[in-house]
């Protein structure tokens, strides 16, 4: 989101959100359709829970010895004819690959899917140096089409109606009368892409997982497009955040056992790639160069903090889909990169805890998101230390720390706190009606906009309790 | 058998009835049901905003308000987690760290009381006809219950309990979360009201005093017949 959107408050946002017709349409049928899909996959898996389990403490492990890890995988990215480079920060992410398109004489870039590119913003840095990117999963290539961002971890489109995306290509792609068919639309796409791929000199891929004893890095996907962005290009660049790294591929069986089932509640992706370097002189395809960009950005910052769980994160993005905050206002709404209960604790992640001062607050603390993790983070207990931390650090409005500290003392001296009944009956009575208020002034009107509250009784419990004493003798 | 009633703010101030019918309700059932003074509010709504030391300094009072109840009976889920899985976490490093396990061991959740410390899960009914029953949040993924209302709530005669459909989705109270995002929370709430009055339901029951003022405060508001109860007023002494 451009800093002018920002700019508008989170609440105002999501408010915006909430009036988009369209968007509610599409996020409620494509939410609960991921969400009944992966409670039926994990349904008919009873070896589900135990994998989760497992699958945490290999993260857990692997980040402890993450140097070893990291070491270990560009030893044997370059022992197999890769160059593996790190990138600490955005800028130096997208200096190091707008290098090799310019050593390699790079026009056009295709990718598949991949958010640690867009966390780098690679598109815009692309287009200034003059290389032409071009999205090639279904989703992606919509939403560039549209000239926006994505608003779901892997549905980047999910916020767009079939008959949103067919106006689109009518009038993007010169199709006039286009049906809102998916299989239509698809094979549009389909079409337009099958010449890109052709063209590009270089592919772009995030990864979703690299395997460090066999210099691995693999990629889940469901178009086949992935495959493509990999063998037809001349170049392949990889942009991974570090935290991706897994020990061997009998770890990585174990995530693949749970990633799919999370994200999409299909057993296995359609394809899952393992590419190992450029071709080699008796392999038929493959790039002629391969690099691996490992991205810093924050995390490594995070191993030993607050947020350390947030890099367990597969990026399935089931949490999104059970949040009822996400449900209702989409990912654009919450202004970053990374959407959703998660994308909270990446924004803090990547942009310090100032910038989700309002967005730490995003949330009921349901705890849906920390039950829907395929590796049991567990979200809402962070997002609470985020509002410590914004409270600590006084980002929290000082009305706010006000208010609490008010309370919190109130809390400590009941002969006062006794008090807070009689003083609202008196401030209540010219609003209650049958027991209840549907109009409050000032800070309370927030509840009564859209609900009714409940009156102050006219005896509260503690009031009534000497009589019920005496009941009871 | 004894048992102290940890009233919450919420059901001191705004559902004393609630209280009124356990005290009732537990007396029938032959426990001697004390309220220690003093009693004001278990810190969640503190500890939830990240202000953890004014949360701490909740929590010690209840371990000193409670230290002779052999049981606590909470009315809502979501204080009897924040006594049970935050008050001990709180006081971790403090001289009242012991006590502060031993509260939450000794207390429970009304129903959870009910059904796992009483062992009776058939009571007289109130009420006649269908309901339905929402699942807290903080009870159901915090304390990790959704048997024991059920179980009650099958065993009431003339009682039809039917399935809520997204059971288990929130309500949208969560706290300050509902002043804080009015228009999400009601959003969220107004997903719930729908699934509520497709049951036929005539009333939602449900055992937290959070999204009983939310269900309720909405559903008046859109002048629905459906009541928002609390399980203890659905049972007979």
């Amino acid at each position: 989101m451009s800093e002018a959107e920002l700019a508008t408050p989170f609440r105002d946002r999501a408010g915006r959100a909430l009036q988009d017709g369209f968007l509610q349409q599409a996020l409620t049928i494509a939410t609960t359709k991921f969400l009944e899909l992966r409670r039926e996959a994990f349904g008919e898996f009873p070896e589900g829970d135990a994998l989760r389990d497992r699958a945490r403490a290999i993260k857990e492990a692997t980040l402890q010895r993450l140097d070893h890890y990291l070491e270990q995988l560009v030893d044997n990215v370059e022992r197999l004819g890769g160059h593996v480079h790190f990138a600490t920060t955005p800028d130096d992410a997208r200096r190091i690959i707008l290098d090799i398109a310019k050593r390699t004489g790079t026009r056009m870039a295709v990718k598949s899917k991949s958010m640690a590119t867009e966390e780098i913003h690679l598109n815009e840095a692309l287009e200034a140096a003059g290389v032409t990117p071009v999205e090639t999963d279904l989703g992606e290539y919509i939403i560039q089409l549209a000239h926006e961002r994505p608003s779901h971890i892997i549905a980047p489109a999910i916020h767009k109606t079939k008959g949103q995306v067919a106006d689109l290509f009518a009038r993007e792609l010169n199709r006039p009368n286009v049906p809102a068919d998916p299989e239509v639309l698809t094979a549009i796409a389909r079409a337009e892409l099958r010449e890109k791929f052709l063209q590009a000199d270089m592919g772009i891929t995030g990864a979703n997982f690299a395997v460090a004893d066999a210099g691995t890095v693999v990629l889940v996907t469901n178009e086949g497009n992935g495959r493509m962005v990999t063998t037809l290009p001349r170049v392949h660049v990889a942009v991974m955040g570090v935290e991706k790294v897994v020990p061997s591929m009998t770890d990585l069986a174990v995530f693949l056992a749970i990633l799919a089932k999370s994200a999409t509640g299909q057993k296995l992706s359609v394809y899952t790639t393992l590419v190992r370097g450029p071709r080699k002189p008796e392999e038929l395809e493959g790039p002629d160069e391969f690099h691996l960009v490992l991205l810093d950005n924050g995390r490594i910052a995070q191993l030993g903090g607050t947020l350390r769980e947030a890099l367990y994160c597969l990026r399935c993005g089931a949490c999104l889909n059970v949040c009822p905050v996400y449900r209702s206002i989409g990912g654009h709404a919450y202004g970053y990169t990374y959407p959703g209960p998660i994308g909270i604790l990446l924004t803090a992640m990547l942009n310090g805890a100032a910038s989700v001062k309002d967005l730490a607050h995003a949330s009921s603390l349901c705890g849906a998101c920390a039950d829907a993790c395929p590796v049991r983070i567990d979200i809402p207990r962070m997002l609470i230390e985020l509002r410590k931390e914004v409270d600590e650090k006084k980002i929290a409005p000082w009305s706010e720390r006000v208010v609490f500290t008010l309370v919190a003392w109130l809390l400590r001296h009941p002969a006062l706190f006794r008090l807070a009944a009689p003083l609202a009956r008196v401030f209540q009575r010219p609003f209650a009606r049958g027991g209840r208020i549907e109009r409050l002034p000032l800070f309370f009107g927030e509840w009564t906009r859209t609900r009714d509250l409940p009156a102050v009784a006219a005896r509260t419990f503690s009031e009534r309790w000497a009589a019920l004493e005496r009941e009871g003798r | 058998m004894r048992a102290a009633l940890m009233i919450t703010c919420l059901g001191d101030m705004l559902f004393p009835d609630v209280g009124v019918a356990i005290v009732r309700l537990l007396r029938s059932l032959g426990v001697t049901v004390e309220f220690p003074p003093g009693q004001t509010c278990c810190g969640l709504p503190l500890f939830n905003s990240g202000y953890h030391a004014e949360a701490a300094g909740a929590a010690r009072r209840l371990v000193e308000i409670f230290k002779d109840a052999p049981y606590v009976v909470v009315p809502s889920g979501s204080c009897a987690w924040m006594v049970k899985h935050e008050g001990p976490g709180l006081l971790k490093d403090t001289p009242l760290a012991g006590e502060a396990r031993r509260l939450a061991e000794r207390t429970y959740e009304l129903s959870q009381f009910l059904v796992r410390v009483l062992g009776k899960t058939r009571f007289g009914s109130r009420l006649r006809g269908r309901v339905t029953y929402h699942d807290s949040c903080h009870l159901l993924r915090g304390l990790r219950e959704s048997a024991t209302p059920r179980e009650i709530l099958e065993n009431l005669d003339g009682v039809e309990l039917v399935e809520l459909p997204g059971h288990d989705e929130c309500c949208g109270f969560g706290g300050s979360f509902s002043v804080r995002l009015p228009e999400v929370s009601s959003a969220i709430l107004e997903k719930k009201l729908t699934n509520v009055e497709a049951t036929g339901a005539s009333c939602v029951v449900a055992c937290d005093a959070g999204c009983l003022m939310q269900m309720a405060g909405g559903l008046t508001r859109r002048k629905s017949q459906v009541r928002a109860v609390h399980l203890a007023e659905l049972l007979e002494p």
